[in-house]
């Protein structure tokens, strides 16, 4: 798009550009390409979970057979990791899985912007989950909470050490958590621009880099979905932590 | 672009100048999809849900009953068959009884006729015997006196037909 400098100019990370949408300068309330792509985030999974499922019929269409499994999915999820009196945070873990996957699926779309594949959305993310969760253990346990931390079951000696090591893991958990789904959203669109912009560059070859742009499409299809999993599924974990300090 | 390029670092990921903005627009998503999941969407699939496994328990429930149903129904059939057979026992059993019966009075007087025959035609067979012995007597007593005549003895009836009868009696 910006590919005014002529030959192999290959800006793979253009895409990734927050940019006001109808011109001038970003500023905290600016309409961006984010305001749009997140307002399609809404929307597609609205259509998913509204639209599709409004027959609310006794034998479900496709659509409402989808949303059905989705919300199956994600229920049988929180009540097998984090347990049953996870229950009531259900709808919250299902808002963020919407969000994370939706945003991953239509950051797929050709020239579409993946708003996950911003470190400063995945941590606005992972640390409000981690600071609900941390603030649910405390409210649910009092200090008990801290229990987490120190592992009564190693002998006594090793205990200070284990409880630093833990806390240490702990408090790393939303980076790992952030970092992990804006790394795997920002890297396979780069190598996909990447591997489109050899096309013209290969001349004869040019289908080699269309062969590799669509094997590795159908692989970032994967990831979208593998990384919306594992964000959900490390928010029931870290959910279990806080309902049950006691390993 | 060219702005952006001068002002943020290589990755536009890093560019702070745009975490405002992005935090906001996604807080202000986060909110919508939220209240649009948990007061629009959730409720709806699970009540839809809810419906279903009302309807699946109580079809199940329907079920079971008509399963008892038929049970109880095919009891009573055995137990209606179990009747009819028995009573179709006892009434081949009277039949066979009352066959019998006959068969024996019957088979009583049929002994009792062939009883009678048989003693009736004894008699008869004495009779004819009696008889043939007289016949046998009487020729014996007239080819005696024949053979007296022709020997030239005379004897008389009554002498020749007393020895006759000594000898049949002896020879007998």
């Amino acid at each position: 798009m910006a590919d005014n400098n002529g030959g192999l100019a290959i800006k793979p990370m253009d895409q990734f550009e927050v940019k006001a949408l109808f011109g001038g300068d970003v500023s905290w309330y600016t309409p961006t390409n984010v305001t749009l792509w997140m307002a399609l985030t809404v929307l597609a999974a609205s259509a998913l979970m509204i639209y599709g499922a409004r027959g609310r019929a006794l034998v479900p269409s496709r659509a409402q057979s989808a949303a059905e499994m989705t919300y199956g999915f994600i229920y049988k999820m929180v009540e097998d990791v984090a347990g049953k009196d996870a229950v009531r945070f259900f709808p919250h873990i299902f808002t963020l899985f919407m969000f994370v996957f939706f945003a991953n699926i239509l950051g797929l779309v050709p020239f579409a912007f993946t708003t996950t594949s911003h470190i400063a959305v995945t941590a606005v993310l992972a640390l409000t989950v981690f600071f609900s969760v941390t603030a649910l253990g405390f409210i649910l346990h009092g200090t008990k909470f801290l229990g987490l931390f120190w592992i009564s079951s190693a002998p006594l000696a090793l205990r200070p050490v284990l409880a630093l090591i833990e806390l240490i893991s702990y408090c790393v958990r939303p980076v790992s958590h952030s970092i992990r789904l804006a790394g795997a959203m920002m890297a396979g669109h780069a190598v996909a621009k990447v591997f489109a912009g050899f096309t013209a560059a290969m001349g004869a070859a040019f289908f080699l880099p269309i062969l590799a742009v669509t094997a590795l499409y159908a692989l970032e299809l994967l990831v979208a979905v593998i990384q919306a999993y594992v964000f959900t599924i490390l928010t029931c974990v870290y959910l279990k932590d806080a309902l049950h300090p006691s390993h | 672009m060219a702005e952006t390029a001068a002002t943020g670092p290589g990755m536009p990921q890093l560019d702070i100048s745009t975490f405002p903005n992005q935090i906001f627009w996604l807080v202000v998503t986060m909110v919508v999809l939220y209240f649009v999941m948990s007061r629009v969407a959730l409720p709806r699939v699970a009540a839809v849900l809810a419906d279903r496994r009302g309807v699946i328990t109580s079809d199940i429930a329907t079920a079971e009953e008509f399963k008892h149903k038929a049970q109880v129904a095919e009891e009573a059939y055995h137990k209606a068959l179990a009747e009819a057979r028995a009573e179709a026992g006892r009434i081949i059993e009277a039949a066979k009884a009352e066959m019998q019966e006959e068969l024996d009075a019957q088979m009583a007087k049929a002994d009792a006729e062939i009883a009678a025959r048989t003693a009736e035609s004894e008699r008869r067979i004495q009779e004819i015997r009696d008889s043939a012995m007289d016949m046998v007597s009487d020729v014996s007593k007239d080819a005696t006196k024949d053979i007296l005549e022709l020997f030239g003895a005379k004897a008389d009836a009554r002498s020749v037909n007393a020895a006759v009868a000594a000898r049949l009696k002896g020879g007998a």
